[in-house]
């Protein structure tokens, strides 16, 4: 079969546009469903803004955390999260980028390896070590706010996100240091600096760029994470319940689900995402920029 | 190159000859310890979560811990060590069905989604005009940046029964395919194959996107010349040039797609029917960490993840050997001081 030209370029556009509609009609009953009573299809039987009630009182009854309690911890999470990993990742990169040690080409080695393992298939050890570290006094639980770093807490959780994210982090400041020219570090080391204070005060801020990818990145992937905060956290609406579980929580457990209740508060963890990302898409793709030798 | 290692030499030379006069013991100890205190976060970190874990996979694999026994079973020891879990595995009723599963799963979503997808997209939208196709190329983003359980609920009012669901309503309704009925359950494994495709398929598009990107235009325009149709540019123009993007996205998404296991859990959890969607990655999942008729199984769990844990060992060593990652492992520019 030999179509000519013109319609077998029609054929490709189709097996684009097709698809893509699919997203864009996901996206708008999404929007719609959530100011809706009912809907069928896109067409809304009645607007109305009771999806919503949920920002006001608990859905589930007062013995729940408040949607604010749960957005708390998902906003602590994820910034703990992002801030542990850029500053052990860039700190890890520097040394891997600057110095010169024993055990230097592998401990590369090692994060690169890292880097394509898939960590989600250690999710059955990691949950006894964390239960292990939850023994740790004051560490393990007791922490304000992050409740600590054992099972069941926000920063053990984080913690977990923090492992799965390092080696790709890395890797990725591990690019950005590279490209930068070292006579400015040179000449600081010659004054007397210590290295702490030229990865500090010299080489961190002419990485911003690089900070500021890798921050976007893991902020968006801990704000969305599933799997780490439900396998390791006891409740789905207990004290360190995340945005997902949250939402989770209404599809699974009620008789009826009420979609559009459940769209209203998914609508409410995708839009900081969405927004975020519309801002920062130009520096997001620089995530590539500085590792743009070797695998890819 | 050869005129960079001088130049670099000439600046170290000075460099070392001004510290002598300093206290030399106390900076060589400090410049050899200094490596170190840059590591050991990231050394403490990857020990607990990485090199524990992948040990305790293994030992688990060996006992029988569950919730009964937990506490009371000193898994550590090896007496208490049997390769039951895996005779258990392989003699399992089941164990073909999720196999087979497994293979489809990954087959498919690669094939068509992962890497042929990716590359159509790809390909367009870098010959369209430049708005249009960075509009086409965010909006595949989206699902990737999209929450899971927010991105699954979108796919489950998608596949809905006739009145609500859009699939449904707008596209089977009109052409007058199926009979309405709620998508999930008549064709879980479309559902499957689509949700964690669209979800993949930027990784290919934005790898594949910036090597289509990198082909020097002449090469498009000669073919053009010698009067060569948009098929056989690709196939013997683009296709060549990207051959390395292409397999590193190839294996990377094979290993990718083979651990994960989120969307399935969240979309059908292995059903409608018995096992019907059950993967390999979630079978480790649900017997180990989900209460499968009260009963969680630690031990027999990590057998089923162990096996996805010396496939992602192997590739891993493989990437690094294949993909030049040894490249990245060149020397620094600064010495010790």
């Amino acid at each position: 079969m030999r179509l000519p030209q013109k319609s077998r370029a029609a054929l490709a556009y189709l097996v684009l546009i097709v698809p893509s509609a699919l997203i864009v009609l996901g996206f708008l009953w999404l929007f719609i469903t959530s100011f809706s009573t009912r809907t069928e299809g896109l067409r809304s039987l009645g607007w109305t803004l009771r999806n919503w009630s949920f920002l006001w009182e608990s859905p589930f009854g007062p013995q729940y955390p408040s949607i604010w309690w749960v957005t708390l911890n998902t906003l602590v999470m994820s910034l703990v999260m992002t801030l542990i990993v850029v500053v052990v990742s860039s700190m890890t990169a520097y040394a891997l980028s600057r110095m010169k040690f024993t055990g230097r080409k592998s401990f590369l080695s090692l994060t690169l390896i890292l880097h394509a393992f898939p960590s989600v298939t250690l999710l059955i050890p990691i949950y006894f070590v964390l239960i292990w570290v939850s023994k740790i006094p004051v560490i393990g639980r007791g922490v304000p706010l992050l409740g600590g770093l054992g099972y069941n807490t926000i920063g053990g959780v984080a913690l977990v996100m923090v492992a799965f994210q390092l080696p790709f982090g890395i890797w990725v400041m591990k690019g950005f240091f590279d490209n930068i020219s070292w006579d400015m570090e040179r000449s600081a080391l010659i004054d007397g600096a210590s290295r702490f204070r030229v990865w500090w005060q010299i080489m961190m801020p002419n990485i911003k760029p690089g900070i500021a990818a890798l921050s976007i990145f893991s902020f968006i992937t801990a704000w969305n994470a599933y799997l780490i905060p439900l396998t390791f956290t006891a409740g789905r609406a207990g004290k360190s319940a995340v945005l997902s579980l949250y939402l989770q929580n209404f599809i699974s457990e009620s008789v009826m689900t009420e979609w559009n209740a459940v769209a209203a508060v998914g609508l409410f963890q995708l839009i900081p995402v969405v927004i975020f990302f519309l801002f920062t898409q130009q520096v997001l793709l620089n995530i590539y920029g500085g590792g743009k030798k070797g695998g890819v | 190159m050869k005129r960079r290692k001088q130049s670099e030499e000439r600046g170290i030379f000075p460099l070392s000859n001004s510290l002598k006069t300093r206290n030399w013991n106390f900076s060589r100890l400090q410049g050899r310890l200094a490596p170190y205190a840059f590591l050991s976060p990231a050394l403490i970190v990857i020990t607990l979560f990485f090199f524990i874990p992948l040990v305790m996979v293994f030992v688990l694999s060996f006992t029988n811990l569950d919730m009964t026994n937990f506490g009371i079973l000193e898994w550590w020891r090896p007496a208490n060590w049997s390769l039951d879990n895996y005779v258990k595995i392989f003699t399992n009723r089941f164990f073909p069905k999720i196999l087979g599963n497994t293979l489809i799963y990954v087959a498919l979503t690669l094939a068509f989604f992962n890497v042929g997808m990716a590359l159509i997209i790809a390909l367009i939208t870098t010959h369209i005009s430049r708005g249009a196709g960075f509009a086409f190329r965010a909006l595949w983003l989206l699902p990737r940046i999209t929450p899971v359980v927010v991105y699954i609920m979108m796919w489950k009012a998608l596949a809905g029964p006739a009145p609500m669901g859009i699939i449904n309503n707008y596209l089977l309704g009109p052409l007058g395919i199926g009979r309405g009925e709620y998508l999930l359950n008549t064709s879980p494994w479309v559902f499957v194959i689509l949700v964690n495709g669209f979800i993949g398929a930027s990784f290919g598009m934005i790898l594949f996107s910036s090597a289509i990107e990198a082909i020097p235009k002449e090469y498009s325009t000669a073919s053009k010349v010698d009067g060569a149709t948009t098929w056989q540019t690709i196939r013997y123009i683009v296709l060549p040039m990207i051959k390395w993007p292409l397999l590193f996205v190839t294996t990377y998404q094979t290993l990718s797609l083979l651990t994960s296991f989120e969307q399935i859990m969240l979309l059908t959890d292995g059903g409608p029917g018995l096992y019907q969607t059950e993967v390999w990655a979630l079978t480790a999942y649900h017997r180990a960490l989900t209460s499968y008729f009260g009963n969680i199984q630690w031990g027999y769990g990590s057998a089923w993840a162990v096996v996805l844990v010396v496939i992602g060992v192997i590739m891993a060593i493989i990437y690094l050997r294949v993909f030049k990652f040894g490249e990245l492992v060149e020397e620094p520019k600064i010495d010790r001081l």
